[in-house]
């Protein structure tokens, strides 16, 4: 049933009449917030969004901090120096969209697009050549299912705008706008996203899908999400998709808050295929009440650099904490991933398992923070990560910090990095697999057990994904 | 003129190393030939050259498989033209179930995007596995992780039946059996005789040619063939041993 729901949803979607989609941002076309970053391009967002007060001093003060706040560079890469901020346009109204024709888009986008079956309409959609994909009619037909059950599902503007009572208490609370350079920028000019309320003890069937909602406006260049589960509720959350996002805007960086109250689960999936010029830091945390449960399934594929570390704070007992993550990083790219955890009430669990694959030159970073104080009892983490190297000059790196205090607790941390050997691939090609095949192969069976947690239809995709990734990495 | 696996004059080495000197072998589609030698006379590098293995550099030489020449292909395209190799020492490869395995290297034979027909290809998995004496279990292991010796080898032979090549070097198929495991691996290979299949069976010992009875044996000595003759080549070679041989080259 659910399948046909999303199938019919899929073709709505596809022939619906563009022209509705042009209403609702008419009012945003006389804005330019122009290139750079500065107090006036501030003033501008909150215009455009007819923001309170409140919301634009917040990113003022976020503007600040921001500006005071070095480069991370003393622990990360130095080529996040090669951002130029002055040169990036930090809000985009449709109308000042990138245009491109299809003939421009490169034939190896148009490939990846043929070989993972995106349909025609999203191609165009996908490569920038149209500014958006309507689905306006499948999210509306979501959103009046989930309104029945009291579910908010909006964007941040509206969220804080019209339900300031549910959002406004935890909007820049688990990650607040100091946490770092980047989740600072983000709360300065954050426009687009997901802001989602579960009430208490409901459970969303359906995984809630950002691809409908958050390409029914401007495609997000610094996105804000925030979940909050109230008690007792569920929800899947899943955002990206397999298909190359096609760009020529080279920094992303989105800030997500989760909230799961007492009892509450929730799961944000991830799958993210981004092109080769984008920068993608993104700060992502989740704080888990009394037996809750916050879990980040994450797959980062593509981007010149992602930074990305999914963090839980375990804050009542009997919280559980998962992170499993997927990176692949191919020539060129670097894939600094990770996750954390933060003990911070008794007999609260935390699991991580963490893979990556680097290709050709490319280069995997893990990271991964674990605090269990002192002053808490029977706390576990688990902590696996594996690194998969494929040619010669394909690096990893793993910095696992694990402060682990006091009576009753326990962390197990195992870490692996492994070689597809020549022998294995001489093996497989023995048995009729190209070379190509055969590296793909043993790079699904190394991510196999984790490809397993992501819905169905990501997984398929995913695995051709791979696929596609593994082909120029041999020869 | 029968199909055949010809090898004609072939030399090749391995770093500065020469392997095989002047080899040549020919074998027809529908018989088993068994080559033996002792250890470091050159058998498992012939395998591995037939298969196309890049370690090794050929100097010279040509080899044929129904006509056809093979050397110097990749191995996939040699093994999709009909030549499987059962190794002697297969890779573990993590992840991949020998279920999925098999099923890629099926795919790889059909012509690209053609439906692959899941149902019948479990049918024939699970006969197979039958009469391997294989628990259906085996199917979701990864491919040869974790395997025992005999696991290992009929796992080997498992895909030699699934993918049925038109020649299949079995390379110290013996080698870390027990008498109950060599047993089935023969029947197994006994099994796949028929007019359509070469075999070429490498071995150190005769004891496995009591189980795959060759129509021809083959002594391997430093490189090349150097005696011929039919089963009852390797009664006697395992009578008078490899001395025998060896003293035998010497009064040449």
């Amino acid at each position: 049933m659910a399948e046909i729901d999303e199938a019919q949803a899929q073709r709505d979607a596809l022939a619906i009449d563009r022209s509705k989609g042009d209403f609702k941002y008419k009012e945003d076309y006389a804005f330019d917030a122009g290139i750079g970053l500065s107090p006036t391009v501030i003033d501008y967002i909150a215009k455009v969004k007819g923001e309170d007060e409140w919301i634009r001093e917040f990113r003022h003060k976020a503007l600040k901090i921001f500006e005071s706040l070095p480069m991370p560079t003393h622990w990360a890469t130095s080529d996040l120096n090669n951002i130029n901020f002055q040169e990036i346009r930090y809000y985009l109204a449709k109308s000042q969209k990138p245009s491109r024709t299809w003939e421009e888009v490169p034939d190896d986008v148009k490939q990846t697009f043929e070989r993972l079956g995106i349909p025609e309409a999203e191609r165009k959609f996908l490569a920038g050549v149209e500014a958006q994909f309507d689905s306006e009619a499948s999210y509306s037909r979501m959103k009046e299912e989930l309104e029945k059950l009291g579910v908010i599902f909006c964007g941040p503007n509206e969220g804080l705008s019209q339900h300031p009572e549910i959002f406004r208490k935890w909007f820049g609370k688990v990650i607040p706008a100091g946490d770092n350079k980047f989740a600072a920028l983000n709360s300065a000019v954050f426009s687009g996203g997901s802001f989602i309320y579960i009430p208490k003890g409901v459970k969303v069937a359906q995984p809630l899908q950002a691809y409908f909602r958050i390409n029914a406006e401007n495609f997000g260049q610094f996105e804000r999400t925030l979940i909050i589960a109230d008690e007792g509720s569920e929800v899947t959350y899943m955002e990206g998709c397999t298909a190359p996002k096609f760009e020529t805007a080279t920094l992303h960086s989105a800030v997500v808050e989760l909230v799961a109250l007492k009892g509450a689960k929730i799961q944000y999936i991830t799958v993210q295929n981004w092109s080769a010029n984008v920068f993608n830091l993104v700060t992502k945390r989740g704080i888990a009440e009394e037996n809750a449960e916050v879990r980040w399934i994450d797959c980062n594929i593509g981007s010149r650099l992602t930074m990305k570390y999914p963090g839980v704070v375990l804050r009542g007992a009997g919280a559980r904490g998962e992170v499993l993550s997927i990176a692949l990083a191919n020539d060129g790219q670097h894939q600094d991933t990770g996750a954390k955890m933060i003990h911070a009430a008794h007999n609260t669990t935390s699991n991580i398992i963490a893979k990556s694959i680097s290709v050709g030159n490319g280069r995997s970073t893990y990271r991964g923070l674990v605090q269990i104080p002192k002053v808490f009892q029977n706390c576990r983490n688990n902590t696996e990560c594996d690194a998969l190297l494929i040619n010669e000059h394909s690096r990893t790196d793993t910095y696992p910090a694990i402060s682990v205090r006091g009576q009753k607790n326990s962390v197990q941390h195992e870490a692996s990095v492994s070689k597809v050997s020549a022998e294995q691939i001489f093996y497989m090609m023995q048995r009729g697999l190209s070379e190509g095949e055969a590296m793909s192969l043993a790079v699904n069976g190394f991510v196999n057990d984790l490809v397993k947690e992501f819905p169905m239809e990501y997984s398929v995709e995913l695995k051709r994904l791979i696929e596609l990734q593994m082909e120029g990495s041999v020869g | 003129m029968t199909p055949s696996l010809e090898i004609k004059n072939l030399n090749a080495s391995i770093g500065e190393r020469a392997i095989l000197k002047n080899f040549s072998l020919t074998i027809p589609r529908g018989e088993v030939h068994a080559i033996m030698g002792p250890n470091g006379t050159g058998k498992s590098t012939l395998a591995k050259i037939l298969a196309g293995h890049p370690d090794y550099t050929v100097q010279s030489g040509e080899v044929f498989l129904d006509g056809e020449q093979i050397l110097g292909l990749e191995p996939d395209v040699i093994a999709r033209q009909g030549l499987f190799l059962a190794f002697q020492y297969p890779s573990e490869i993590p992840g991949v179930t020998i279920a999925n395995f098999i099923r890629a290297a099926l795919v790889a034979r059909q012509a690209k995007g053609a439906p692959f027909d899941a149902k019948a290809y479990y049918a024939q998995l699970y006969a197979k596995m039958d009469e391997l004496k294989m628990d259906r279990k085996f199917t979701s292991r990864f491919v040869n992780e974790g395997f025992s010796g005999g696991e290992k080898k009929r796992c080997e032979i498992l895909q030699l039946a699934m993918l049925k090549p038109k020649y299949a070097v079995l390379d110290e198929t013996d080698s870390g059996l027990d008498i109950d495991a060599l047993r089935i691996v023969s029947e197994g290979v006994n099994r796949l005789r028929g007019p359509d299949t070469g075999f070429g069976v490498i071995t150190h010992y005769q004891r496995l040619l009591e189980y795959i009875v060759p129509d021809r044996v083959h002594i391997m000595w430093d490189g090349r063939i150097v005696h011929s003759g039919g089963k009852e080549l390797a009664l006697e070679l395992e009578a008078k041993g490899y001395d025998w041989v060896k003293q035998e080259l010497a009064t040449h």
